[in-house]
C-alpha cells in the first residue's frame, strides 16, 4: 500500500518535469521578438467606424460601478462652447443693453405722470393675499437673479476684489440658497400664475395696446381693462419662459433621477438663456412699476389706487368697476379689502 | 518646463484594472470615487480594445473653463489640479470633461452633490499640511519625485505617465518596432511583411497609433 503511494507520487513528478523541460524549449519561441507577429495579433479593427461609434457613445463599457459614460464626452465641448461663448457673454449684452435701454429712455421721455390732478377717491387693486404673493415672489425671484449671475461672472469679480477664503465662503453660500430658493420660487410662480390667469386672458383691444406701443410715449393712452398689454405680456413669458427656468432647474437641482450628463447640458443651457431673458425683461417690469410710472408702486405697496390713475391706465377696469358700483350702491371698496370684494371689482 | 501626460496604449491594456486598484489604494478615494477607469469598446467582439481613462490633464481644459468658482489651476507640470476648499459641487466640470473624470460623493440632502473629487496625477493639491493633503486629494508622489501610482504597476506597461516628450518618444519606438517605417505616419507595406495575418487589415492599427500619439506629441 504504502509503496503503491509512493510510487504514484513519483510519477507525477516525473510528469511535472517532463512538461518544465518542455516549457523551458518552448518558451524562447513563444517570447521571440516578431513585429510582425505583434502586428498581426494587434487590435484588429479600430477603424475610422470604431471611432464613429466612439463618438456616438454606443459601444463602450467601463469598469466604474453604475457608469453610463462613453469613451469620449463628445458633448462636452459643446455645452462649454455654447455656455462661455454665447450665454455669458449675450447675456451680459441682454442684462446691460436693457439697463441702457432703460436709463436713456428715463433721460428722454421721463417718467409717466398723471394727465389729470389726483382726486384723493382711491379704488382696490391688490388685495392683501395678493401682495403678499406678489412680494413673496419678488424676492425669491431677485435672490436667485443675485445668486445666478453670482454663478455666472461672479469669478470675474468677488475672488480677485476679496480673495480665496471670502469668495469660497460667498459661493458656497450662493449654490445652496439658489438651490434651496429654486424649489420655493417653482411653487410660488405657479401659484401666482394660476391666481392671475383669469386677469390676463388675452383681449381683442390688448391688440390695440401693442400697436400704439402702449402709450410708452406721453400723451396716448390706449384702452386697457384690469391688466394692460404689457402686463399680460409679462405674464404670458412667466408662463412660458418662467416655466422653462423651472423645469430645467430642478433637473438641475436634484441630479438623483438618472438624469445624463446630455440632459444637464441641455438643461443648463435653457435654463441659463430662459433665466437670462427673464431677469432682463424683469428689469423693464421693474422701471414701469417703480420709477417709470407715477402711480404704480404705490398700487403693489398699499394695494389701492386713485382713481385718475385708474382712468388713466387701465380705463375700461374703472369703467366696469363704476357700473358695477351704480348697480350695487352697497358695495364700499375702501372696507373689505379681501379677495371676493377683488372679484367684483374685476369683471375683466 | 515638464509636460506631464498619460498614455494609454490600448494594444498593450489588457483590462486588468490593475491602475484603477492601485489609484484607488495610493490614494485612498472615498467610498464610490474611482479616478481611472477602464474603457472596454466592442466587449466581447473579436475587435474588443480597452483603454484606462482618468483625467488627462488637458492644456486646454474644459472644467477650468467652466467652472464657476474658478478652483481649478494649472501646476508648471502642466497637472490640472483643483482646489476643494472652494469647490461648491456643481457638475460643471463633469458635463464639461470629455473624459468623464470628475466625480462627486453624495454628501448632501436631495442629492446635493460633495466637492468634485478626480485624478491629481497623484500631485495632491493645495493643503496646509501633508496630512490635510492626503485626506483631501490622496497622494502626492510627484513632490517625492515619483509618478502616478497607476502607470508605475501596470503589468503590460500600456499605461504609460510623465512628460510628453518622453512618453511619446516611448510610444513611437513601439510603433516603429510594430512595423511602421516613419513613426506611424505611413502605412506598413504588407507586402515587406508576408508573415504578418493577412486576415488582420494593419491599417487600423496604424489609424489607432497615429491618433495616439498625435495626442501625445501635442501634448
Amino acid at each position: 500500500m504504502r509503496a503503491h503511494f509512493t510510487a504514484s507520487r513519483l510519477t507525477v513528478v516525473a510528469m511535472f518535469l517532463c512538461l518544465m523541460l518542455a516549457s523551458l524549449w518552448l518558451a524562447p519561441q513563444a517570447l521571440a521578438a516578431n513585429p510582425d507577429g505583434e502586428i498581426g495579433q494587434a487590435v484588429g479593427t479600430v477603424d475610422a467606424d470604431t471611432w464613429r461609434q466612439v463618438k456616438n457613445g454606443g459601444n463602450s463599457i467601463d469598469s466604474r460601478h453604475d457608469s453610463n459614460y462613453s469613451l469620449i464626452n463628445q458633448s462636452g465641448e459643446t455645452w462649454r462652447q455654447i455656455r462661455n461663448r454665447w450665454i455669458s457673454p449675450g447675456g451680459l449684452i441682454a442684462l446691460g443693453g436693457m439697463l441702457a435701454v432703460l436709463v436713456i429712455f428715463y433721460l428722454l421721455v421721463g417718467r409717466n405722470n398723471l394727465d389729470h390732478p389726483r382726486s384723493g377717491k382711491l379704488m382696490l387693486r391688490w388685495t392683501a393675499l395678493e401682495r403678499a404673493m406678489h412680494w413673496t415672489l419678488a424676492t425669491l425671484f431677485l435672490t436667485l437673479a443675485i445668486t445666478g449671475i453670482n454663478l455666472l461672472w461672479g469669478k470675474f469679480v468677488f475672488r480677485n476684489v476679496f480673495g480665496d477664503v471670502f469668495w469660497a465662503n460667498m459661493i458656497m453660500a450662493t449654490k445652496v440658497i439658489h438651490n434651496y430658493v429654486g424649489p420655493l420660487f417653482s411653487i410660488m410662480l405657479i401659484l401666482v400664475l394660476a391666481k392671475w390667469l383669469k386677469l390676463n386672458l388675452p383681449k381683442k383691444h390688448d391688440l390695440d395696446w401693442f400697436r400704439q406701443g402702449g402709450g410708452m410715449m406721453k400723451g396716448k393712452h390706449p384702452d386697457a381693462g384690469f391688466a394692460n398689454g404689457g402686463e399680460k405680456a409679462w405674464y404670458w413669458i412667466l408662463a412660458t419662459v418662467g416655466l422653462v427656468v423651472i423645469a430645467s432647474g430642478l433637473v438641475l437641482d436634484f441630479p438623483i433621477f438618472g438624469q445624463t450628463r446630455d440632459n444637464m447640458q441641455w438643461a443648463n443651457v435653457f435654463h441659463g438663456i430662459a433665466s437670462l431673458m427673464l431677469i432682463a425683461v424683469s428689469f423693464g417690469h421693474i422701471y414701469i412699476g417703480t420709477a417709470g410710472t407715477e402711480g404704480a408702486f404705490e398700487g403693489m405697496k398699499t394695494g389701492y389706487v386713485d382713481e385718475t390713475w385708474a382712468k388713466q391706465h387701465h380705463n375700461l377696469w374703472y369703467d366696469e368697476v363704476k357700473q358695477a358700483e351704480a348697480a350695487d350702491p352697497a358695495a364700499d371698496p375702501a372696507t373689505a379689502p379681501d379677495d371676493s370684494l377683488a372679484r367684483q371689482q374685476r369683471p375683466n | 518646463m515638464a509636460q506631464m501626460k498619460f498614455l494609454c496604449d490600448a494594444e498593450r491594456c489588457i483590462e486588468c484594472n490593475g491602475c484603477v486598484t492601485a489609484c484607488k489604494n495610493a490614494n485612498e478615494t472615498e467610498w464610490g470615487v474611482q479616478r481611472r477607469r477602464v474603457v472596454t469598446l466592442d466587449d466581447g467582439k473579436p475587435s474588443e480594445v480597452s483603454i484606462s481613462v482618468a483625467c488627462m490633464h488637458c492644456d486646454d481644459a474644459p472644467c477650468m473653463a467652466v467652472c464657476p468658482t474658478d478652483c481649478f489651476y494649472k501646476t508648471d507640470d502642466g497637472i490640472v489640479l483643483h482646489d476643494k476648499d472652494i469647490c461648491i459641487g456643481c457638475g460643471y466640470c463633469l458635463y464639461a470633461c470629455p473624459f468623464g473624470a470628475p466625480q462627486f460623493p453624495q454628501q448632501g440632502a436631495f442629492g446635493e452633490r460633495g466637492k468634485m473629487d478626480k485624478c491629481t496625477f497623484c500631485a495632491g493639491g493645495p493643503a496646509e499640511s501633508p496630512e490635510e493633503e492626503f485626506e483631501k486629494y490622496g497622494a502626492n508622489r510627484i513632490s517625492e519625485g515619483k509618478l502616478p501610482l497607476c502607470a508605475e504597476m501596470c503589468s503590460t506597461k500600456a499605461l504609460l505617465a510623465g512628460d510628453a516628450e518622453t512618453v511619446s518618444d516611448i510610444f513611437r519606438q513601439r510603433v516603429v518596432y510594430r512595423g511602421h517605417e516613419d513613426g506611424a505616419w505611413s502605412p506598413v507595406d504588407k507586402a515587406s511583411h508576408p508573415e504578418t495575418s493577412a486576415n488582420l487589415t494593419t491599417s487600423s492599427v496604424q489609424q489607432a497609433d497615429h491618433l495616439a500619439y498625435d495626442a501625445a506629441r501635442k501634448g
